[in-house]
């Protein structure tokens, strides 16, 4: 479970979130959308302490994450994130992006690591692929295996921040397959996105974030059908 | 004409030693540069820590390195500190002067590699759980290496040439060494400095050319 207490965090000035609330459930998949500079991507990078936060609480399977005490290092093991550039490794082919941290993480031996890469690989549809550099993959391709290399360590959330917002538009759609695959398997998911019919079909929540506040939540159904909040209603207007 | 008459079987007899020369001189090249690469990686990380006195240190080795005489540093490495009471043998000199030389060089080139990186492959090693040491280690530096083959492969040149300062604090045992006991002995200037200036041109030839094919071998993304 992700508990999300009065979380404050600025960049300088200007506050990016003033007090969020939200908890997500093993199991859940809940989906954030809003405008641009609404705080959440910075909110998924706070949840697994790639940044700092001003106050509040973030507490991931009874871990406070930016409590001094806390090993990142290892409560990152069980929170994938996959950003919006994919950073994939160039140096290593798709095989060898995956074993990585497999290998000098959890100190996994390479034929153990190679397997669960294999079958990682081959769930996103790149069982093919594995020998290949990311330089000769499409941008759909270096995305679904930076999703197979945070599933390789087997975590137990996945974090997925505008996975598909660099892509081409054609290249979107097989991105999104994969996610809703792992969703429909059971995986708790928190995706930032501006798919907006991904997140009517895969979310048990939808949160519409604006200017650092979590202007409204609730089931896709009701976020779509019959938004409660002005700025939920402007947002969606706009965006259809 | 000139009344120089060239005597090239006398010199060309010599040439064995002068391999013998030459051996020492690769010697010299491949140790300063492998020490050469290690302190350069120390150097750029030195220069990005939060000590600010530890970034003075490395960035006055780079700014001493690069920007005075090569001769300078090997003569500090043999006479200036000799004046402190400590002695060490013209090889080993010679092999700090031009070490602390490529360390230099090096570092520089490092660093501009490093920028070249996106801050974001660390990102992302760090959120698969990697320590900062991990990510440095397995993602930037391999990626620092390959940006920065083609100048290092340069400074391997220059270290082989570099060496030719040994004789400056009396190492008579590289290739211009030899060469130049040998001048001495029978006064055969010209060809013996010719096949002296021969080998140094295969020498590094076959460096950049190792180079380019261990750079097909290595870097194949």
């Amino acid at each position: 479970m992700i508990e999300i207490h009065d979380v404050h965090k600025s960049f300088g000035q200007l506050e990016v979130l003033k007090g969020i609330e939200l908890t997500v459930d093993k199991g859940e998949v809940v989906t954030i959308i809003g405008g641009s500079g609404s705080g959440k991507s910075t909110l998924l990078t706070c949840i697994n302490g790639l940044e700092p936060i001003a106050s509040g609480r973030i507490v991931v399977d009874g871990t406070e994450v930016h409590a001094k005490s806390t090993d990142l290092n290892r409560l990152r093991r069980k929170i994938g994130i996959v950003f919006q550039q994919w950073n994939a490794f160039p140096h290593l082919t798709v095989l060898e992006n995956v074993t990585l941290a497999p290998r000098k993480v959890l100190g996994m031996g390479k034929a153990e690591a190679e397997e669960i890469a294999r079958t990682q690989l081959a769930h996103v549809g790149l069982g093919d692929k594995l020998a290949t550099y990311p330089a000769r993959l499409s941008g759909g391709q270096q995305q679904r295996m930076a999703i197979a290399r945070a599933l390789a360590m087997s975590p137990d959330y996945m974090l997925f921040d505008e996975v598909t917002s660099a892509l081409d538009p054609q290249l979107v759609g097989e991105v999104l397959e994969t996610l809703k695959m792992l969703a429909e398997e059971g995986m708790t998911m928190i995706c930032v996105t501006h798919e907006m019919a991904f997140a009517r079909d895969v979310s048990d929540r939808v949160a519409y974030f604006h200017k650092g506040v979590m202007a409204e939540i609730g089931v896709p159904d009701q976020i779509f059908g019959d938004p409660q909040h002005p700025e939920t209603r402007k947002f969606l207007a706009s965006v259809r | 004409m000139f009344g120089y008459t060239f005597q090239w079987n006398q010199a060309l007899a010599r040439l064995p030693k002068m391999l013998d020369g030459a051996v020492v001189t690769m010697e010299v090249a491949v140790l300063s540069m492998l020490i050469g690469i290690l302190c350069a990686i120390l150097l750029t990380l030195l220069r990005l820590s939060g000590s600010r006195s530890l970034r003075a240190v490395a960035t006055g080795w780079v700014e001493v390195a690069r920007n005075t005489p090569a001769l300078f540093q090997i003569y500090m490495a043999h006479f200036g500190i000799a004046s402190f009471g400590i002695h060490l043998s013209p090889f080993v000199s010679l092999l700090i002067g031009i070490t602390f030389n490529n360390a230099g060089y090096l570092a520089e080139n490092f660093r501009g590699a490093l920028k070249a990186i996106p801050d974001t492959q660390i990102r992302a090693g760090r959120s698969l759980g990697m320590s900062q040491t991990q990510a440095f280690r397995y993602i930037i530096v391999p990626q620092m290496l390959r940006i920065s083959f083609l100048p290092m492969t340069n400074q391997m040149v220059w270290a082989v040439l570099m060496t030719s300062l040994g004789v400056t604090v009396g190492l008579n045992s590289d290739l211009y060494g030899v060469t130049q006991d040998l001048n001495a002995l029978t006064f055969r200037t010209f060809e013996l400095f010719a096949i002296a200036a021969v080998i140094f041109y295969i020498i590094t030839k076959i460096i950049t050319l190792s180079a380019r094919l261990i750079a097909a071998r290595l870097f194949r993304y």
